[in-house]
């Protein structure tokens, strides 16, 4: 790993600090699509259901 | 004969792009590639920020976090054009998909933001000697932060979506003012921050190999962003759909009651 200097720290957690929000941001995005992805199936389904009744 | 046929022909491509249905169509074919993109210019951008670039003669290593605060500071603001935009369309043209827009970007307008403020921070510390001063660039920024949640609130706020997004959009026109308060507040007042040096008329300021990783990071985050808006996008398409289901659901349910 590269030399980051006597302010290493500071360097370490913008980085870091930065990577996890992005990773959480991701996470969300895609928990929240297969989620709504999910119930509109469903949804979808019972419709077709009651249709066909 | 030949204008009947064309009536009849593929959608245009403004309403295919337009078109919430069609949207989630041609949407999806960009989401893998994007996402591949965007994972291989971090790939490029975090090897030239740690070891392409030079430590600074100045800031020595600490420049490194100039890589992701930039490009989180630019993003603060490109999002916050992209709503104002969208405002404009919910507005003058109520199309749907401008709502979309509008509320898929506030969230991410938010973590940028928030991220300028976190690495602005860290950066300041061993730079200027402080986490926080109250000058214009941070003051301004911080409200823009707020802004963000405000809009977020207001979306929350209201049931009827539609209702939401015309007085979501007003709002957002009416913030847009803090967006120029932004960019030439390091010119109007005397800041800690220092004066634009990428994004001038004269051309940037930096050393090439600086900029390099700089612009890397840059597109690598916008990459980013746009991936995360067109899924939020989509999948807030979804969500309409569900909510019209429900209550379809309901309808029906009523009317199947004695």
């Amino acid at each position: 790993m590269i030399e980051l200097g006597q302010h290493w720290e500071f360097i370490a957690l913008a980085y870091g600090g930065t990577a996890l929000a992005v990773l959480a941001a991701i996470a969300w995005t895609c928990i929240d699509a297969e989620r709504t992805k999910a119930h509109l199936k469903v949804l979808e389904a019972a419709r077709a259901a009651r249709e066909t009744r | 004969m030949s204008e009947v046929k064309q009536t009849h022909s593929e959608p245009g491509w403004f309403t295919r792009l337009a078109h919430p249905g069609l949207f989630l169509g041609w949407s999806r074919h960009i989401v893998i590639p994007l996402a591949g993109l965007s994972t291989i210019a971090f790939a490029i951008g975090l090897y030239l920020a740690f070891w392409g670039s030079p430590a600074d003669y100045q800031m020595g290593d600490t420049v490194r976090m100039m890589y992701v605060h930039v490009p989180a500071a630019w993003l603060s603001q490109f999002c916050y054009a992209l709503m104002f935009a969208s405002a404009i369309g919910t507005l003058v043209w109520r199309h749907p998909m401008a709502d979309v827009s509008q509320k898929a970007a506030a969230p991410l307008g938010a973590l940028f933001t928030a991220l300028a403020l976190f690495t602005g921070a860290l950066w300041g510390r061993p730079t200027w000697g402080t986490y926080w001063e109250w000058d214009g660039r941070m003051t301004s920024t911080l409200v823009l932060l707020l802004i963000y949640l405000g809009i977020i609130a207001l979306w929350r706020a209201f049931d009827d979506q539609l209702k939401a997004a015309r007085i979501v959009a007003v709002f957002t026109l009416i913030g847009a003012v803090n967006i120029p308060i932004i960019k030439f507040s390091v010119d109007w007042w005397h800041t800690l921050h220092q004066p634009a040096s990428v994004f001038r008329l004269d051309g940037p300021t930096i050393a090439p190999e600086i900029l390099t990783p700089l612009l890397a990071m840059t597109l690598a985050f916008s990459l980013l962003f746009m991936l995360l808006h067109l899924v939020r996008m989509r999948t807030e398409v979804r969500k309409r759909r569900v909510r019209s289901l429900e209550l379809a659901q309901a309808r029906a349910a009523k009317g199947a009651r004695p």
